[in-house]
């Protein structure tokens, strides 16, 4: 099997997804002939010509709008926003539009589109390069936020996505692209073509969306991760020797609550653990959700791992992110007090 | 660049397509008379914008429509609705909020599509719907049909950021777009002169090259001749066309409008001078038809339809409430 960086493999899932249906166009910014400032569309204007993968002007809310009305009318647009930072523009075309348009068309209308963005750190971008807004996605009903942790997840996630009716917000960890980052930055990271999660098939496949997977399955407490998080996590559980379970979420919303429920009732703890800052981050949804469903169960209060509520820094991103050291105190914080 | 003052073109209709034409201005007229009775009964609730006065634009842009064109606007939509020959029933239910409305309900006065008529709604956010006008422009090119998408927005909305960026893309890539700018002169209360730092809007696309004009939105023939230069222009790949119609709207933004910022006399100036339907009228009397009995027929007919819709909108069951979590997802 074919071995691959997560660039490469979200790369191939376009490049799958295109060859199999010509509705599926690809753009945005530098996306064309540049072949994307990360290069995870290198080659496909070559391969598809400029009809079906193009350059756009740096206009956010130019490139979602058109992509919804594209969408409306039965293309399946994927577009790139160059860092997930700058889809602010567009959030206004994200929510107001893509979102409910099949409400409000009583069905009438969808929009099956993907909208791909790296997030997170990683590249030393500080405040508006840096960003992970996922809560701001999750937190609106109607479209399907998507963040996969490794190449082979990436790949059958996005093409799961650009399949799906439904407007899908895809975010792509910076940190991952080319390695299991774990957050020891002082160390260098494994590349992917030494993990078993870079093993890629060529050919067509997906991961279906709302499905969680569990990377190391533990006895003592339950960790609630998705992207960079799930290596720090399994970095924290082998530095602390505390027999953690990883669950690697993968999508947002739609949420695998059962993946969840299960393993935190059969635990009893549970540590989550986001880069993005803390005050209404995804991780509160994660507690509340855990506090609803599982109080009954719990030996020990919920513990959230998290950025910082600070604007990302560029000087102080190892004091910023929930690296090994942090997560590591967490899970034995939840350990202790039991 | 043809950025003309007007449309030099020959402005004359025939009598049958002026009988037409008088129709459908009367039904969204009379349409829009009687949603505001039903707002002022308490049957419509939250937002209302009717589109009295403007009655030429959508009937002239529609005269140029051919099959698989797509209509796209913001929220003073029930005259585009209307037009594009969606159901006057469909439409008041859904501003009474009721099952037999065209979005069950769910959607309101603002937020109504219609695939079969190819109107991809009613939006409610100012401006928003222009990229997606874009985007039906691009899939129009990608399908390599020969459809063109009618683009509305208001004046105020011809302010916002992302027209801006819309337009840039549409020519760049050459789509096949008509931007029609409805100047009614008011963004709710603020004044183009308040507003805006060139009030010629057709020129919104002048640093793009897209070529604009200044229409006569109040003349329906004015409109269509326009609108079919603008549109051929489109259809034949040439690129996005933009159309200033200037107009006028007699009522209110919305139902909530204390009406300050113009004067009584502005509006009955306007409705004595310009009123679109008597202009209509007055062109069929050029055309020598004097058949009162036939234009009283035409009124009977208008009246029993928009009866019939009011009907049907009060009659019409409140949509159960499951379909609240409803076609949210596939």
């Amino acid at each position: 099997m074919a071995r691959m960086t997560m660039i490469q493999a979200i790369r191939s899932a376009m490049d799958v997804a295109m060859d199999r249906d010509d509705n599926v166009v690809v753009f945005g910014e530098d996306v064309g002939y540049f072949g994307g400032v990360f290069r995870c569309t290198q080659g496909l204007q070559e391969k598809y010509g400029p009809q079906r993968c193009f350059d756009t002007p740096i206009s956010e809310s130019g490139i979602i709008g058109a992509a919804i009305g594209m969408a409306t009318y039965g293309l399946r647009p994927c577009a790139e926003i160059q860092f997930a930072d700058y889809m602010y523009p567009g959030y206004d075309q994200i929510t107001q539009e893509a979102s409910r348009i099949r409400y409000r068309s009583n069905n009438d209308f969808t929009v099956p589109m993907v909208v791909r963005m790296p997030t997170g750190g990683g590249i030393f971008g500080g405040q508006t390069h840096s960003q992970s807004p996922e809560a701001l996605f999750a937190h609106v009903s109607g479209i399907k936020t998507v963040i996969p942790s490794n190449p082979y997840d990436a790949k059958g996630l996005l093409i799961a996505s650009i399949e799906d009716d439904d407007p899908v917000m895809f975010l792509e960890p910076k940190r991952l692209y080319n390695g299991p980052f774990d957050g020891h930055h002082d160390r260098p990271v494994t590349p992917w073509s030494k993990h078993e999660m870079g093993e890629v098939p060529e050919e067509h496949y997906t991961v279906p969306l709302g499905k969680a997977a569990v990377r190391r399955e533990g006895a003592d407490v339950t960790m609630l991760v998705y992207g960079a998080m799930v290596y720090v996590a399994e970095a924290a559980a082998e530095e602390t020797g505390i027999d953690a379970e990883i669950i690697d979420l993968r999508t947002l919303l739609p949420l695998d609550m059962e993946a969840i429920e299960k393993s935190v009732q059969k635990t009893g703890r549970c540590v989550i653990v986001h880069e993005a800052t803390r005050t209404c981050g995804y991780g509160a949804e994660l507690a509340a959700i855990v506090a609803e469903n599982c109080f009954y169960h719990l030996e020990s209060p919920v513990v959230r791992v998290t950025g910082w509520d600070t604007p990302y820094p560029h000087a102080h991103e190892w004091d910023y992110f929930p690296g090994p050291a942090r997560v590591g105190a967490a899970l034995q914080k939840v350990m202790e007090d039991a | 660049m043809a950025d003309d003052a007007s449309a030099k073109t020959n402005l004359s209709a025939t009598t049958e397509e002026l009988l037409k034409y008088y129709r459908d201005m009367l039904l969204i007229r009379r349409f829009e008379e009687r949603a505001g009775q039903l707002y002022g009964m308490g049957h419509i609730g939250g937002f209302c914008h009717l589109y009295i006065g403007q009655e030429a634009v959508v009937v002239g842009m529609e005269a140029v429509k051919k099959d698989g064109d797509q209509t796209i606007t913001g929220y003073r939509d029930h005259g585009h609705m209307l037009a594009c020959g969606m159901d006057p029933k469909g439409v008041m239910a859904e501003l009474t909020g009721r099952e037999g409305g065209y979005s069950k309900g769910k959607g309101g006065s603002m937020h109504m599509f219609s695939k079969e008529k190819e109107f991809y709604g009613g939006h409610g956010i100012v401006g928003a719907s222009v990229p997606l006008g874009v985007g039906l422009g691009f899939a129009n090119r990608y399908r390599e049909n020969d459809s063109v998408s009618l683009t509305y927005f208001g004046d105020g909305a011809s302010n916002q950021g992302q027209i801006f960026e819309a337009m840039n893309m549409a020519q760049l890539w050459k789509l096949p777009v008509v931007f029609i700018i409805e100047n009614n002169q008011y963004a709710m209360g603020t004044s183009v002169k308040r507003s805006h730092s060139d009030t010629h809007l057709y020129r919104r696309g002048a640093a793009f090259g897209i070529p604009g004009m200044e229409v006569d939105g109040m003349d329906v023939v004015a409109v269509r001749e326009a609108g079919r230069q603008a549109v051929e222009h489109a259809r034949k790949g040439e690129g996005p066309y933009v159309l200033e119609m200037k107009t006028y709207r007699y009522r209110g933004h919305s139902m909530s409008d204390p009406a300050k910022y113009r004067t009584r006399e502005e509006v009955d100036h306007i409705r004595e001078t310009s009123d679109p339907i008597k202009r209509c009228e007055q062109r069929l009397s050029e055309n020598g038809f004097s058949d009162e009995d036939q234009l009283k027929g035409i009124d009977k007919e208008i009246k029993a339809i928009v009866k019939g819709a009011a009907d049907f909108a009060l009659e019409s069951p409140e949509p159960a409430a499951d379909q609240l979590f409803t076609d949210i997802y596939a």
